[in-house]
């Protein structure tokens, strides 16, 4: 459950971030999280209305982008989709320990006025 | 703040004269509707960019720097609970006697017991007690380690939280992470917890004295650990018997030797 100190992040950087726009409000705060992450989306969701109570954000809408991981084949040269987390190529099996996506974990946008 | 709707919109002159920004176009792009003063709704879209982790990586990177301007070869072990972390530890402390000396960092939600052991073997520890935190973090690690002295060790171990989720997504300034996984948990760990398995430079099979008694599928597990480890040094040990300690603290060794080039 390290989910709700994330969280906690994420409103603080959008407050910060209303803060230096000089608004007063957070409306939606869009995110963006790989798969490969080790955070799952349903407990931020769950985390994000108790942390924005009694703050700017109160009511704020919570969007989060999944980004799926991907791996680099370098035999085929080409990039691919890691289903189930395996990082073997469905084209020529090769596993690859080069993950180019799914690690993310960010604050891509806020909504602020 | 734009001054014509107070939509917070900064132009060249935000506080004096005109809004410094055109609102058809600006406003237009954040979604925002430029119809009649009662349906304003002056939302502005910013755009951040930044890790949710940013803190927690500088403090990492921090550390890094600082590790490595002592010299020291540091490990990161994360395991699920029961894994062998402690003991692994202590054998390989003992072990490395002479050759590498070792501290070592010891995070358990309650107790230190964990500690109270390795002490007993003359190993300097200190122990974080995280109360209800199910990781390490790379701020607790800088001030356990200023507990330590620093200059007399070569090796220090950080002993995470016995967790396979939450610790993956946290780097601690260490040069390796280490991932354990016992032949009593089962060959299929590394495919339950790919992020942790995946983040791992060393993923280190504990407990083979017990792989018979256990029904341990080595080829299985092997095979599991490629796919999701592809890129970490394997290691199989009995931490008890003392079988492929030999590699694996020669391997340490070897780490450190690089390191100090």
């Amino acid at each position: 459950m390290h989910e709700v100190g994330i969280i906690q992040n994420a409103v603080a950087m959008a407050l910060q971030t209303a803060r230096e726009s000089g608004a007063i409000r957070v409306h939606r705060v869009r995110l963006r999280v790989g798969t490969m992450s080790g955070v799952v989306p349903d407990a931020l969701r769950f985390a994000f209305d108790l942390v924005c109570q009694g703050t700017a954000a109160e009511g704020a809408e919570l969007e989060i982008e999944e980004v799926p991981a991907a791996c680099w084949c370098a035999a085929c040269a080409a990039e691919f989709v890691c289903e189930d987390y395996i990082n073997e190529c469905p084209r020529c099996h090769a596993v690859s320990g080069e993950l180019r996506r799914g690690r993310e974990l960010e604050l891509a946008t806020v909504e602020v006025s | 703040m734009c001054r014509e709707c107070g939509c917070g919109e900064s132009g060249a002159d935000g506080l004096a004269g005109d809004p410094g920004h055109d609102h058809a176009v600006d406003h237009a792009a954040a979604g925002h509707r430029a119809g009649g003063a009662g349906a304003h709704e002056p939302h502005q879209a910013v755009a951040v960019h930044r890790s949710l982790l940013e803190k927690n990586e500088r403090l990492a990177e921090r550390n890094r720097g600082y590790f490595q301007a002592k010299g020291l070869l540091v490990l990161n072990v994360a395991s699920s609970p029961g894994s062998g972390k402690t003991t692994l530890i202590q054998r390989t402390a003992e072990r490395l006697a002479g050759r590498l000396r070792v501290g070592v960092v010891v995070g358990d939600l309650a107790t230190d017991n964990d500690a109270a052991r390795l002490r007993s073997s003359g190993i300097p520890v200190v122990q974080i007690t995280t109360g209800t935190v199910c990781h390490l973090e790379a701020e607790m690690v800088s001030r356990a380690a200023a507990q330590l002295d620093l200059d007399a060790l070569d090796l220090l171990i950080i002993e995470n939280v016995g967790n396979l989720v939450c610790p993956a997504s946290y780097d601690l300034g260490e040069d390796l992470r280490v991932v354990l996984l016992s032949t009593t948990e089962g060959e299929d760990k590394p495919l339950k917890y790919p992020p942790m398995f995946h983040s791992a430079n060393v993923a280190v099979v504990t407990k083979t004295d017990l792989a018979a008694a256990a029904g341990w599928d080595r080829e299985q597990a092997m095979a599991n650990l490629h796919r999701v480890s592809h890129h970490a040094m394997l290691f199989e040990v009995s931490a008890r018997t003392g079988a492929g300690m030999e590699a694996w603290c020669d391997f340490l060794v070897q780490q450190h030797a690089a390191r100090r080039r």
